[in-house]
C-alpha cells in the first residue's frame, strides 16, 4: 500500500513537474516531433540505408508525442505570454484547434500501426503525418522571429 | 494684395493641374502590349502558381480544387484598413471575364483598372510590373479556363486619406517601376537570373519579406530582410544570409523547404507562408532551385524587424 501511494505521488509529482511550464513543455514536444521527422527524412533522402526497425521507432515516438497533445494541459488560457508563438486563435477557436490535434493523433497512430516496408511507403506515411505540422501552424502559430 | 491673391490662385491652379497630371493613371505603351502574344494556358498554369493568385483571391479557407474559384472575399486587415480581394474569376459580370488581355496587363503591370482608376498596392503590381508580357498573356489565358463564379465581395474598408484612390498615382511615381531590385552581372548563371525573375516578379516575395516605410513603399536597401507582418502581430522572416536570416541554409535546404514545407531542422512552414509553399510545391524543380540560387546571392542584411523584447527560452 505504501509503495502504491508512493508510486502514485511520484507519478503525480512527475506529471505536475513536467507541466510546470506549458510553454516549455509544448515547445519540447514540437522539437521532439521535428527530430523524429528529421530522422525519417534521412531515409527518404537516401542519406541512410532504410532501417525498418528505426523507422517504426520514430513513428512510434511521433505517435506517443501526439497522444500527449492535450489542449487544456499544454495550452491553458493565458499561456501565450513572452515569446510564445501560439496564436490567439487557439483560444478563439478551441473546436478547430482540438480538431487539428485529433487529426494529428489519428494520422500519427495510423502511420505507426502500418509500419512502412520501404522508402516509398515511408514517403507516404511521412506525407500523411507531416501535413499536420503545416496545416496546424498555418492557422494556430504566429511567427515571432 | 490683389496681385498676391492672383499669383496664389494661379500657382494653386498650376499646382492642382500638376498634381492632377502626376496622379493620372499611366497605362502600358504599345510596345509592351504588342509583345503580349497570343497566350498559352498550359504555360500560364506555372505562372499562376508562381504568382500566388489563389492565396488572396480564393474564398477564405478554400481547400483543394475550390482554390481555383477566384471569388475573392478574404479580409486582409492592415494598418491602412481592411482590403478585400475582388472576384477575378472569368465571370463576365462579377469577375474579369469581360477583360481583354490588354486590360489584364494594365492591371497586373501598372495597377490600372479598365476604367482608369488605380488599384491599391495590396494587389502586388509593384512586383508584377517586372514580369514578361508573354507570361502575363499566358496567365490570362490560363485564368480564362478557371470556373466562373458570381460572388460579389464587399468593398475595401479604408480610412481617410487612403480612401482617395487618385493619390495612388503619386505613390506609384515613387514605388512603381519595372527595374530589377538586385543588379546581376552579365555573366550571372542562368538559374540566378531565373530565380531573380520568379522572386522579384511573379512570386512577389519582397512584398511581405521586405520592411516598408511610413507610406507603405518597400525599402529596397533592406530587400528581403524580413518585416513586421502586415496582418496580426507576428513577423515575416529574414530570407537573406544576414544575421537572423537563413545564411546557414544551403540552396538545397531552401528548395526542399519550398517543396515540402520543412526547414532544415524540421520545423514546419506556418502562417500565410503555408499557402505560398503549397503554390511553390507546384512549380518545376528547376524553378525552386533557381529561387534558392537567387536567395543565396542577394545582399545579406540583419533582420528588417525589431528584436524581441526578451531573448528566446
Amino acid at each position: 500500500m505504501r509503495k502504491l501511494i508512493f508510486a502514485i505521488s511520484a507519478l503525480a509529482l512527475a506529471t505536475s513537474a513536467s507541466f510546470a511550464d506549458p510553454q516549455e513543455e509544448r515547445e519540447a514536444l514540437m522539437k521532439a516531433n521535428g527530430r523524429a521527422m528529421g530522422a525519417l527524412s534521412a531515409y527518404v533522402k537516401g542519406e541512410k540505408p532504410f532501417d525498418a526497425a528505426d523507422v517504426l521507432a520514430q513513428l512510434n515516438k511521433i505517435s506517443e508525442d501526439a497522444q500527449k497533445m492535450d489542449a487544456a494541459m499544454l495550452w491553458p488560457a493565458g499561456s501565450a505570454t513572452g515569446n510564445s508563438e501560439s496564436s490567439p486563435k487557439i483560444w478563439e477557436d478551441p473546436a478547430g484547434f482540438q480538431a487539428a490535434i485529433d487529426k494529428f493523433k489519428t494520422d500519427a497512430a495510423a502511420a505507426a500501426a502500418a509500419p512502412p516496408a520501404d522508402v516509398d511507403a515511408l514517403k507516404a506515411s511521412m506525407g500523411a503525418v507531416g501535413s499536420n505540422c503545416g496545416t496546424c501552424h498555418e492557422a494556430f502559430r504566429i511567427k515571432k522571429g | 494684395m490683389k496681385k498676391l491673391i492672383g499669383v496664389a490662385l494661379v500657382l494653386g491652379g498650376v499646382g492642382a493641374a500638376v498634381m492632377s497630371l502626376a496622379s493620372a493613371p499611366v497605362r502600358l505603351g504599345g510596345e509592351v502590349l504588342a509583345s503580349l502574344g497570343s497566350g498559352d494556358p498550359v504555360r500560364g498554369e506555372r505562372i499562376f502558381w508562381a504568382g500566388g493568385c489563389t492565396s488572396c483571391h480564393a474564398r477564405p479557407d478554400a481547400k483543394g480544387d475550390a482554390r481555383l474559384e477566384l471569388a475573392g472575399g478574404m479580409k486582409l486587415v492592415t494598418p491602412f484598413g481592411t482590403f478585400v480581394p475582388p472576384n477575378i474569376s472569368p465571370d463576365t459580370e462579377a469577375g474579369i471575364g469581360g477583360w481583354s488581355v490588354e486590360d489584364f496587363a494594365n492591371a497586373m503591370m501598372r495597377g490600372v483598372a479598365p476604367d482608369g482608376s488605380h488599384y491599391y498596392p495590396a494587389f502586388p503590381y509593384t512586383s508584377y510590373a517586372r514580369m514578361q508580357p508573354s507570361d502575363i498573356a499566358d496567365l490570362h489565358a490560363f485564368m480564362k479556363g478557371l470556373p466562373a463564379v458570381s460572388d460579389r465581395p464587399p468593398d475595401h474598408e479604408l480610412s481617410f486619406p487612403f480612401t482617395i484612390r487618385r493619390g495612388l498615382g503619386l505613390w506609384k511615381r515613387l514605388y512603381l517601376n519595372d527595374e530589377p531590385v538586385i543588379a546581376l552581372p552579365a555573366d550571372a548563371p542562368e538559374t540566378v537570373a531565373l530565380g531573380r525573375y520568379l522572386v522579384e516578379g511573379p512570386g512577389h516575395c519582397g512584398e511581405c519579406h521586405t520592411p516598408r516605410g511610413v507610406i507603405g513603399g518597400t525599402e529596397k536597401a533592406r530587400w528581403l530582410s524580413g518585416a513586421v507582418a502586415a496582418e496580426g502581430d507576428g513577423i515575416v522572416p529574414n530570407i537573406t544570409s544576414g544575421e537572423g536570416g537563413i545564411g546557414d541554409w544551403s540552396a538545397g535546404d531552401i528548395a526542399a523547404y519550398l517543396e515540402t514545407g520543412f526547414t532544415p531542422d524540421f520545423d514546419s512552414v506556418g502562417g500565410s507562408m503555408a499557402e505560398v509553399q503549397r503554390n511553390m510545391a507546384r512549380l518545376r524543380p528547376e524553378d525552386r532551385d533557381a529561387i534558392a540560387a537567387y536567395l543565396k546571392t542577394v545582399p545579406p542584411h540583419p533582420n528588417g524587424y525589431p528584436a524581441r523584447t526578451k531573448p528566446k527560452g
